[in-house]
This record gives C-alpha cells, structure tokens and sequence, in this order.
C-alpha cells in the first residue's frame, strides 16, 4: 500500500522539508543495518576486536550532526560508528576500518574504536573516557587563536562525566570561553554502572550550570529534538556565547560490547526503552504526518542495503598492509 | 654547536636561554603560544617565562587552571588544529596527572589515525633533584616518557642546547619533551651572540677520553664533567657522552664512543631498576659486546623517594665524586 503525499504540509520542524525529514530516517536507518551487519560480520569472525553499537541511540549523531558545518570539528568516543556515518565517512571507509584493511578511514591502525578522517574534521575514536574532551576545547582553542569562526562539538556517554577531564574541560572552555558544544549522550549505563551508583549528582545539566556553562536536556530518542538541541546549541556558541551543554536522553539496545552478559539491568527495561525505538517512532511519525509511504520505506531500506552491501564488499577486496610497513605512522619526521 | 668564546658571548643562565629561546619562538612563529600553570603574572614557577607576559599578551602567555590533564590535553588539541603549543608543566611529577593524554593521544594520534593527524606540540617540564623539594618535586622520569614510541624527549644539559632546542623542538611535526633539570636554572656561562637552533637528534661528546666513557644527560652533565676532571688528575682520561635526546638514542654515538674507550659508566638521576641506563647498557651489550674491557657501570639514583634532609638527598643523587669513583674502579679494579 502507498499512500501520495499530501501537496501542501506544514513543515516538521523549522528548516526541514520532508526530503529532508526522510533523509533524517534514512540516517538512522543507514546506522542501523550497517552495525546489525556489523553483528554478523562479528558473529562471522569477519570483524574482531572490541566493537560497541550504536543501536537505539541514532537519533543523537543524526540530529546533532545536522547542526554542524563542514568547517565543524567532530570528537567522538569508541562506541563512535553513527557519528562517523553521520559525519560523512563513507560506509566503505569505516567497513574496511572495521576489516582493518589499508582502505579504512584511520588506514586499519585504528579499528572500530578510532574511526579518524582528518577531511572531515572527524578527530576520533577515542577509547579513554573524557579524554577527548581536553582536545575538542585545545581545537576551539586553536580557532579562536586563529580567529577561525568554527565550533567544536565533543559528543561523549554520561560515563564520563566522573572523569576530571570532563570537568576540567568544563571549566577552560566557560573560562576561555570557546566554541565548544559538550554533546552528552545519557544512556543510563557507564558500561555496567548505572549513573545513580556512580554520581551523587545525577543531574547533568546542574553539573555543567556550576561552570556556568549553559545546558539542557533532550529527549535523545526524538530525532528532530535532538537536531533542535543541537542547532539550538551551535547557534549560541557559534554567536560566541561561549560553550554549551547538551544531554541527550537515550538509550543503549544492545550489550555494551560484543563481550557483555547483560547482567546490570533488567530485560522489562530493555523492552520499555525499545518500545520508544527512534527509528520506529520517526517512521510513524513521517508516515502520519504523510511524509512517508510504504514505497518510500521501501526504497530507503533498498538503498541502504546497497550501500552496505558495497561497503562490505569493498572491505573484503581492501588490502592488508604490509608487515613491512609495521613502523609507519609513529613519527611523520623519521624514526626514534 | 656553536662555539663560544668570551668574545663573541654574553654571560647568561640557562633559565635566561630557555626565557630567550621561548621569547624568540614567539616572536619568529605567530602560531606559538605559551600555556602553562603561572606562567603569566607570575612569570614562571621557577621565573623561565619572567616578563613575556607583558611583552606577548595574555593570548599568548596563557596561565591555566591547576588542571594538567585538561591544558596538556588543550595543548594537543591546539596542535591539532594547527598551533604551535608550547605547553610548561611545573614539574615532571606533575605532568603524571596528564600522562594519559601525553600516552594516549600525543604519542597515539598520528598512528591512530592513520597517519593523517600529527601533533606539533611541546611539552617543557622541570625535572630533577638537589634542591630539597622532596619525594613530590624531585624526581626524574624522562626515562619513563622515553619508552613511549611516538614521543621525542631532550634533556638540554647545556646552555646552547637550552637556547636552541624549543625552536627545533617547535617545528617538528610530532610531539617533542623537553625536560629541563632544575638544578641547571640557575648555572651561568658564556652563550654565543650567534646562538640559535641546534638538532634534537644526536648526542655529543663533551669532553674526549681515551680511558672510559661517561654516558650521561641534562642535569648530570656539569657533575660528571667534573667528574672527568677529577679522574684527570688520577690520570684517567674520560670521555663524556651528552646524550641530549633520550628519544631516540643516537645508539651510533654510544657505540662509537666505547669502541675508542672500551668501558662505560652510564649516570642517570632516575632510579637504576628499570632505567634508561639499563636501556644504554643492553645497546652496548647488543652492538659493542666486543668492544668491551669491562661491564658496563651505572651510577643512578638510591632507590628511595627523594628525600627532603640535605645530606640524605645529596647521599641519593649521582655526585661527581661517586661517579669517578666507579669510573676508577672500572679502569683500575681494585687500585
């Protein structure tokens, strides 16, 4: 069954037409069947190391990515593939990353946990907690020494907010105040902790108002909220109104990585988070509001599939570096 | 190295050859910045940055939060970006609360990625005992930072090197250490009017010997030249090595010096388990086993915390009388 859109729609949200509402979905559709096949790839022993999804928390990297310019620079964690997808990497330079083949986005040094594409300003992939956070504000530092007017977004879990890093952070880019928006993805869980069993203070935004750092929080599973957090965000300190905090309430479907029992939580909250799927919630949303018919899904989902389909292939085919090689990449002036 | 001659020179100390050479970087490199715990009003902790304040700005003589983890990290960031940071930690003990981004990103970031992010960075820092600052001021741990692949440490033990290191230092593409002993801050000399930058890579000889050859770095250097002098009287002839950069070692130069002395004593302010001079000692081992007349010595530091009583701390560091003493035994066994 298809349904014609409607001629004439009020807008979803400002700025965003329904090509554009669609291209939303078919993100978080992207993200999604590239790790599912991830998953199989793994289960395949196609794919090996620690490798941490993504999936149910696709809404974030989607809609806040929207608010960022190419001159933009991105910092991500390990659990990072949607962002890299999101960024802009191709599907095919972060598969042969995760194949660790001479084609992936970090040349196969880095694996799935550091995801780099110096074109894209995407500075990583970092598998310390926090400590990407010190390098977004020293690249909001470089800009404003410059007088680049480019912002620095640092998404990072909820986990790392018992770092000092992320408070140490916190407090140079308000005292400096830098271009930097704080991109918190709460998705309950520092790997098997639950935030209340590691903070006293479980109110993220309190944490980041003691820096007078202006702050809110989102519902991390609604796409075009986060996307207008996000903007809402960039918009503020790209004004130079100095950094800003964003926590995104989301949630973690799957185990934290490939070797996680699950013991932590219970199966009933698994299911309630999923009952709120991003993906599902957007679908049915587009489909109501006549953004969306069976044929477009369709295609979408036919897409995707394509473009994993060529993103797997084109890892398979990727070469192996040479052994010989073994002490590239240490110094780029000679060795030591 | 340029030499100096008391014509051509002005007396200056070595903190002012580091002051000048921070100065001149920027001056000459408009991406140059200096970051660093008191390093603006107060000019410096133990005085370098002295009055650059109010010649750059505060732009570009930064103080910083008590966060070393958070500026260190800043700094790196910076480099990414495309600064030229020169980021001042107090003291090498300090700097282990930002080992982690000095180990996980500084010295990862261009493997991590491939190679297609480089971080020009420099991280200056004091090291060093002698002064009764106790076990959480004193210690050295530049032989840690220079098991890390993808770092570059120097150890500037002379006035030359201390003017001329940071602007090399600077302009490499990767990230560069510089430990400065705090014992030698206050140590005057003669430095060129021509004084300038000098490599990073290489070691050199300080003094020729035929006898032994004292292999040694930054703060031990002055001690173990008068070392030399005081086997001199005895009638050994040392050489000593300044190994200037720890990273990498410039093996080529530790080798040719035992084969024209054919027995080595390696002098390090860190502690002998585990420490660089073990490093030293296995190269020679590896590529001059024949070379040698006798074992290779070391004389490190006693292996407790630096202690705070002046004779207890003095007991624990390389002296020069220690160290010609084992490089007497060494040559003469049992005279």
């Amino acid at each position: 069954m298809t349904t014609a859109p409607p001629t004439t729609q009020l807008p979803l949200a400002p700025g965003l037409d329904g090509e554009g509402a669609r291209h939303l979905l078919q993100e978080m559709i992207r993200i999604r069947r590239f790790e599912e096949r991830c998953v199989e790839l793994y289960s395949a022993t196609k794919i090996r190391g620690f490798m941490h999804l993504y999936i149910g928390e696709e809404a974030v990297a989607t809609g806040a990515m929207q608010a960022l310019r190419p001159e933009d620079a991105v910092l991500a964690t390990y659990r990072e593939h949607g962002h890299a997808l999101a960024r802009g990497i191709s599907a095919r330079a972060v598969m042969a990353e995760m194949y660790g083949r001479v084609e992936g986005c970090s040349g196969g040094r880095g694996g799935s946990m550091h995801l780099f594409d110096a074109q894209a300003r995407f500075y990583g992939g970092s598998a310390i907690v926090a400590a990407g956070l010190p390098l977004a504000v020293g690249l909001a530092l470089a800009d404003h020494l410059s007088g680049r007017d480019r912002v620095t977004a640092a998404f990072f879990g909820e986990g790392a907010v018992a770092e000092g890093e992320f408070h140490e952070s916190m407090n140079l880019a308000a005292l400096w105040s830098l271009p930097v928006v704080f991109f918190c993805e709460n998705n309950l869980y520092a790997m098997g902790t639950a935030l209340a069993r590691s903070e006293s203070q479980t109110d993220l935004v309190l944490k980041a108002a003691s820096y007078r750092v202006a702050g809110w929080s989102v519902d991390g599973m609604d796409v075009l909220a986060c996307r207008a957090a996000a903007q809402r965000a960039v918009d503020l300190t790209a004004a130079g109104g100095g950094p800003c905090f964003v926590e995104f309430r989301t949630y973690r479907f799957r185990a934290h990585s490939m070797y996680d029992p699950e013991l932590y939580r219970p199966k009933e909250e698994v299911a309630r988070w999923k009952a709120h799927d991003p993906i599902d919630a957007f679908t049915a949303r587009l489909r109501a509001t006549g953004y969306l018919d069976d044929a477009a899904l369709e295609t979408m989902e036919a897409e995707v599939s394509a473009e994993i389909d060529d993103a797997v292939a084109f890892a398979e085919a990727g070469t192996l570096e040479p052994v010989e090689d073994l002490l590239r990449h240490v110094y780029r002036r000679g060795a030591a | 190295m340029s030499a100096s001659s008391p014509e051509q020179g002005r007396t200056i100390t070595y903190r002012e050859a580091v002051r000048e050479a921070i100065r001149d970087a920027l001056t000459r490199d408009e991406l140059a910045f200096l970051m660093g715990e008191d390093v603006a009003s107060y000019g410096g902790c133990f005085g370098v940055s002295h009055g650059l304040f109010d010649e750059f700005g505060p732009e570009r003589v930064r103080d910083t939060p008590l966060s070393e983890s958070g500026y260190v990290g800043a700094g790196i960031g910076a480099a990414l970006g495309g600064m030229h940071p020169i980021v001042e930690i107090m003291t090498v003990n300090f700097a282990l609360l930002a080992l982690d981004q000095i180990v996980n990103n500084a010295a990862t970031l261009l493997h991590m990625s491939g190679g297609q992010l480089n971080v020009p960075i420099v991280i200056r820092m004091t090291t060093g005992a002698g002064r009764q600052l106790a076990a959480q001021h004193s210690h050295s741990f530049e032989g840690w930072f220079a098991h890390v692949p993808g770092l570059r440490i120097v150890t500037p033990g002379t006035l030359e090197d201390a003017r001329g290191m940071l602007w090399t230092a600077l302009q490499d593409p990767d990230p560069v250490l510089i430990f400065e002993h705090g014992g030698l801050y206050g140590v005057e000399g003669v430095l060129a009017d021509d004084a300038g930058p000098v490599d990073i890579d290489v070691a050199a000889v300080r003094r020729a010997g035929d006898d032994v050859s004292l292999i040694t770095y930054g703060g031990c250097l002055p001690r173990t030249l008068r070392a030399a002098e005081l086997l001199a009287e005895d009638g050994i002839s040392a050489e000593v090595l300044d190994l200037r950069s720890l990273r990498p070692l410039d093996t080529d130069a530790i080798l040719a010096s035992v084969a024209r002395t054919h027995r080595a004593v390696v002098i390090d302010e860190g502690w002998r388990s585990g420490g660089l001079p073990a490093e030293v000692s296995a190269r020679i081992m590896e590529g001059a086993f024949y070379e040698l007349d006798a074992p290779v010595a070391r004389v490190c530091a006693a292996e407790v915390p630096v202690p705070f009583a002046q004779h207890l701390e003095q007991a624990a560091i390389p002296r020069a009388d220690g160290i010609a003493r084992v490089a007497r035994e060494l040559v003469r066994p049992g005279g």
